[in-house]
């Protein structure tokens, strides 16, 4: 083969093995078994990194100014011919000389791809937006000779589920784009090359070759068969950047390299709204390690490596509508990465490669992009504790989430889809289900299947709440039939999407990162919860009015009567209200599970919004719990804005209650502090802050995105965004840069409670 | 009396008036010796600033000094605080007491005043120290002589205000003696109860060096003081003065500089005090 010729295949993996200790890693295709049996825990302090090297800081300028053109016109150029795949584009470079890690998505940097497989409309409307023509031969191959996943989707919808579309209560659907959420394990590529993979894949096939040809066998042998020709075509790509990752990698640069390979043929393949990196931190520390003991690389050769992958990360693009930018805002892709953990031994996965990855905020700004994930564990070491939260001081572009609660569940190699879902690496891969509005789901329950704003009839007509005072027990009963209908017909829409996804927009190089016989999920998710928690709180402890219009629709709610200034509100460590928000968790996750699923896969919840939870509350009207038509919900899984008048603690009380085992796919919440400008030195803010952490984690919190900035700063980066270009704010789930949200969402963020000093 | 309410939520920043109208005067509220009942206007759970690690802290209502400053003017009367159980806010903090625990923190009473409402005070404070807390109050120190040493044994430290070293400036800032307060101090310094002293730097009122010097002289031989903590003067209080109709004199008051700040603050050390 290619640069490897009169090498037999072993004594190739011999030399790139060099040194590692061996084990079952070495015979099957096991990353984990490598990990554990090879990586160096790194317990000191951050001391030991290093500046930027020449090279990356060339590269770095040289994008600058794309970043500041992107910022002013959007969209700076389309390939609007060319469907994407894994070898649609030619080569394409930065700056040739001084890039140490290559690979673009097209041939230029910030040039998009089209997607139509997904769906045409959306490529043509993003194009549109966009001040870019459509291509008219792509119309034409895709309107008469190649059906998309979104034509599938809608011949298969039904007219009840087109209707809660449009009514917005359930939204968001991967109906007309990549479903994302899936995570090829593309550290595989770096350790055992592309060509034992394909022998792998290979042996896969043949074990079913036998097995009578039920659907379920038929479409495996379709997938796998796609999967060796997707690797075949990865293996092409690697060529044209002039890498043969048919064989391992046998040092740290091509280590990092076939690794980035890899994850970008996944975004040439496929553009899912998350697209995330897994965990490579520590496996790649392993080849650096081993080149650092070598003496083939220093510090400074190391960070760039790190530095020029994260380059690479910042600047992937996808095309978009305007619609999907109101609900995503700031123009995301979740190419997460997590750091830290523990292993299922107890010693930490903490590298000297987890801190190189932070120290790319550092070295090249705060920004949203990668989405660093820290995964927290109580027994972390302390010194990579305190300089998570000092990083996070810095550039508000962390967020941290529970491994001592996911390691029960997940062991200790999963990563992260998106904000919060986690997934054992290349062992498990998601439905992506967005959410639905729960609150709105509330009102239907009153109004009898009727919509509050357009007053249509959107669920089945029922009996609706005729009273003038709400009464607990009815609204409960009515609203649990409610919730009964609007599980069946998410379970119902989502075995559609995903359905037609599978058929005709098939991930097959992110699935060929995989193990054939895998854990799928399907990931539901409810919008709204802090809202309706607060809503059924205020009419079991207060009196709550309806008002109604003259066609008899409850359009307003006034609390009343002995208790209306004291009802209890969801984020104040009240349990009188926060065990109803964790009884909606469960109640709606019980009702999701009665309905079978696509592919049998295991049915999980999120609570997390994103930033849809502007989108959501302006197509919801006047709720029970005072909160005004139009107005936003609190985001993922926090209170609603200025209730949890406590303080954080009592705030973070609250959510740690939601129960993780009914929400596996996630449970967020984005706390914002200002920083203190009190008498406390750094060093103390700082053990607070860990001391927080711990105590938050410890009472079963899930998650964190953790924001230190005040509202002043804000507030004066609305007005002159010009002097912020690289502001970073985490919102739930992800880092955006605040100036690229609209007005809309950055006086959201603003508004959103701050907690004082953490 | 006034009728049992709910701890209502909110912040040292939230206006609360009149909440318990049938309350009685503060200057004439007796405790029943029992402290089953008092008034709250509101408590916080993840203040740094009033103790170590992280407080909650509880506003009682009720003060008889009226500083002209005041940032918490909603809760010199009783009438302003909701009238609920010593029970309830015992059970409000039980709630949170694993997590105060694990970040070395405790419960801060603060106001208002907490020894006017003393027995009630005192019952939360004991059963906070039952359930393993730090305690502490934030006190002016007038009421200093009828806190009996049973009380103060309740306290693991004593945020005491004292808001001027020279008495006449004391009464213009206060309308109150300055001498209970140090009466106070020195008979915390004689039991060695560890001590916080809070300065509030209000330019043009309390900024002059010789007031600054005579509190410094006075904190300086005690060994209980653990800190002299200087509050500088701030205008998030100002819209309740507006709101309840008051007369407030620190409309055009700036808040001190860093400089001024910085002054006073070398003025402490200088004089030997641990001071930030």
């Amino acid at each position: 083969m290619e640069g490897s010729a009169g090498l037999s295949k072993a004594a190739k993996d011999e030399r790139s093995w060099r040194n590692f200790n061996p084990g079952p890693w070495r015979d099957s295709i096991d990353v984990r078994d490598f990990i554990v049996r090879n990586v160096t825990p790194y317990s000191g302090d951050e001391k030991f990194l290093v500046a930027p090297s020449q090279r990356t800081k060339a590269v770095w300028a040289k994008l600058q100014p794309y970043f500041k053109n992107e910022q002013k016109k959007g969209v700076l150029a389309v390939d609007a011919k060319t469907p994407s795949h894994l070898l649609a584009h030619k080569a394409g470079y930065i700056d040739r000389d001084n890039e140490v890690i290559v690979g673009l998505q097209t041939d230029e940097p910030f040039k998009r791809a089209i997607f139509p497989y997904g769906g045409l409309r959306m490529v043509e409307n993003g194009l549109k937006a966009a001040g870019f023509d459509a291509d008219p031969q792509v119309h034409e191959a895709f309107t008469k000779y190649r059906k998309s996943h979104n034509d599938g989707v809608f011949d298969a919808y039904t007219p009840e589920i087109m209707r809660c579309r449009k009514s917005g209560i359930i939204t968001g659907l991967p109906d007309a784009y990549g479903r994302g959420r899936i995570i090829g394990d593309y550290r595989r590529v770096a350790l055992y090359g592309v060509d034992r993979l394909i022998e792998a894949k290979q042996a896969e096939r043949a074990q079913i070759d036998d097995m009578w040809p039920s659907d379920e066998i038929i479409r495996q042998r379709e997938e796998l068969s796609d999967q060796i020709r997707a690797l075949k075509d990865l293996a092409a790509m690697g060529e044209l950047y002039e890498c043969d990752i048919r064989r391992p990698a046998s040092d740290a640069h091509e280590a990092v390299q076939w690794t980035y390979l890899a994850y970008l043929g996944a975004i040439k393949e496929a553009n899912g709204a998350a697209m995330s990196v897994g965990r490579i931190s520590s496996f790649l520390d392993v080849y650096i390690e081993r080149d650092l003991k070598e003496g083939a690389l220093d510090e400074a050769g190391a960070q760039e490596l790190w530095d020029q992958m994260v380059q690479k990360l910042r600047i992937v693009r996808f095309l978009r509508t305007p619609d999907y930018d109101a609900l995503f805002s700031g123009d995301p892709y979740w190419a997460t990465e997590c750091v830290g953990g523990m292993d299922l031994d107890g010693q930490s996965l903490v590298t000297k490669s987890s801190y190189r990855m932070l120290h790319t905020l550092t070295n090249l700004g705060p920004a949203p992009e990668p989405n660093i994930t820290v995964l927290w564990s109580k027994h972390l070491p302390e010194a990579f504790k305190r300089y998570c939260i000092d990083v996070s001081k810095r550039t508000s572009s962390l967020q941290y989430e529970n491994d001592d609660l996911m390691r029960p569940f997940w062991g200790d190699d999963y990563g992260i889809a998106c904000c919060v879902s986690a997934m054992k690496l290349g062992k498990q891969m998601q439905f992506f289900g967005a959410r639905v509005n729960l609150a709105k789901c509330l009102l239907y329950a009153i109004n009898g299947g009727r919509d509050e704003i357009s007053g249509d009839q959107i669920a089945p007509a029922a009996p609706a709440i005729t009273s003038d005072i709400l009464d607990y027990d009815e609204v409960m009963e009515k609203f649990d039939r409610m919730m009964e209908w609007l599980a069946r017909t998410y379970v119902h829409a989502m075995n559609c999407i995903h359905y037609m996804h599978d058929k005709y927009f098939y991930e097959r190089l992110e699935m060929a990162l995989h193990d054939r016989d895998i854990l799928r999920t399907m990931a539901f998710g409810i919008a709204g919860l802090s809202v309706v928690a607060d809503s059924l709180s205020a009419i079991k402890h207060a009196k709550v009015r309806v008002i109604r219009d003259d066609t008899g629709l409850a359009v307003d709610y006034v609390t009343e009567g002995p208790g209306a200034n004291s009802v209890p509100q969801y984020g104040n460590n009240d349990d009188r209200v926060d065990s109803i928000a964790a009884h909606l968790v469960t109640t709606f996750m019980q009702k999701i599970r009665k309905h079978p699923t696509y592919r049998n896969a295991t049915h999980t919840q999120s609570v997390l919004t994103i930033t849809s939870n502007v989108v959501y509350g302006k197509a919801t009207g006047n709720t029970p719990d005072g909160r005004r038509k139009g107005e936003p919900f609190g985001p993922g899984a926090n209170p609603m804005h200025g209730r949890d008048s406590h303080g954080w603690l009592a705030s973070c009380l609250s959510v740690a209650k939601l129960p993780y085992k009914d929400s596996q796919d996630g449970i967020s919440y984005t706390v914002s502090v200002a920083p203190q400008k009190a008498h406390l030195s750094d060093d103390e803010l700082i053990d607070g802050a860990v001391k927080a952490f711990d105590t938050y984690f410890e009472h079963g919190g899930f998650h964190m995105n953790l924001n230190v900035v005040d509202k002043e700063t804000l507030q004066d980066a609305m007005k002159n965004p010009d002097k912020y270009p690289q502001l970073t704010i985490r919102v739930s789930g992800y880092a955006v840069n605040f100036v690229r949200l609209t007005p809309e969402q950055q006086q959201d963020v603003i508004s959103r409670t701050f907690h004082g000093a953490i | 009396m006034s009728q049992l309410g709910e701890l209502i939520a909110g912040s040292r920043y939230d206006l609360h008036t009149g909440l318990s109208p049938d309350a009685p005067d503060e200057s004439e509220f007796h405790d029943d010796g029992k402290g089953a009942f008092g008034y709250v206007h509101s408590y916080e759970t993840s203040s740094r600033y009033d103790g170590p690690g992280l407080r909650i802290v509880l506003f009682v209502s009720g003060c008889l000094l009226r500083c002209t400053y005041c940032h918490n003017p909603d809760t010199w009367h009783l009438k302003d605080g909701t009238y609920v159980s010593a029970e309830q806010v015992i059970n409000r903090l039980r709630a949170f007491v694993p997590a105060l625990r694990s970040l070395d923190g405790g419960l801060t009473i603060s106001g208002g005043e907490p020894m006017v409402q003393r027995d009630f005070t005192r019952r939360i404070l004991a059963a906070a120290k039952g359930m393993g807390l730090h305690t502490a109050i934030e006190t002016s120190g007038f009421l200093g002589d009828q806190a009996d040493d049973k009380y103060l044994s309740q306290l693991d430290l004593v945020l005491l205000d004292i808001k001027s070293g020279d008495a006449e400036t004391y009464r213009r800032a206060t309308s109150r003696d300055l001498a209970p307060t140090l009466r106070f101090a020195e008979r915390l310094a004689a039991m060695g109860k560890p001590v916080w002293v809070r300065f509030t730097l209000v330019p043009g009122l309390t900024d002059d060096p010789a007031n600054v010097d005579a509190l410094a002289h006075f904190v300086a031989p005690m060994k209980n003081v653990e800190w002299v903590e200087i509050q500088p003067f701030h205008q998030l209080g100002e819209f309740k003065w507006k709101a309840m109709n008051l007369e407030y004199r620190h409309a055009d008051t700036s808040p001190p500089s860093p400089e001024l700040i910085n002054r006073v603050r070398e003025q402490f050390r200088a004089a030997g005090c641990r001071a930030r």
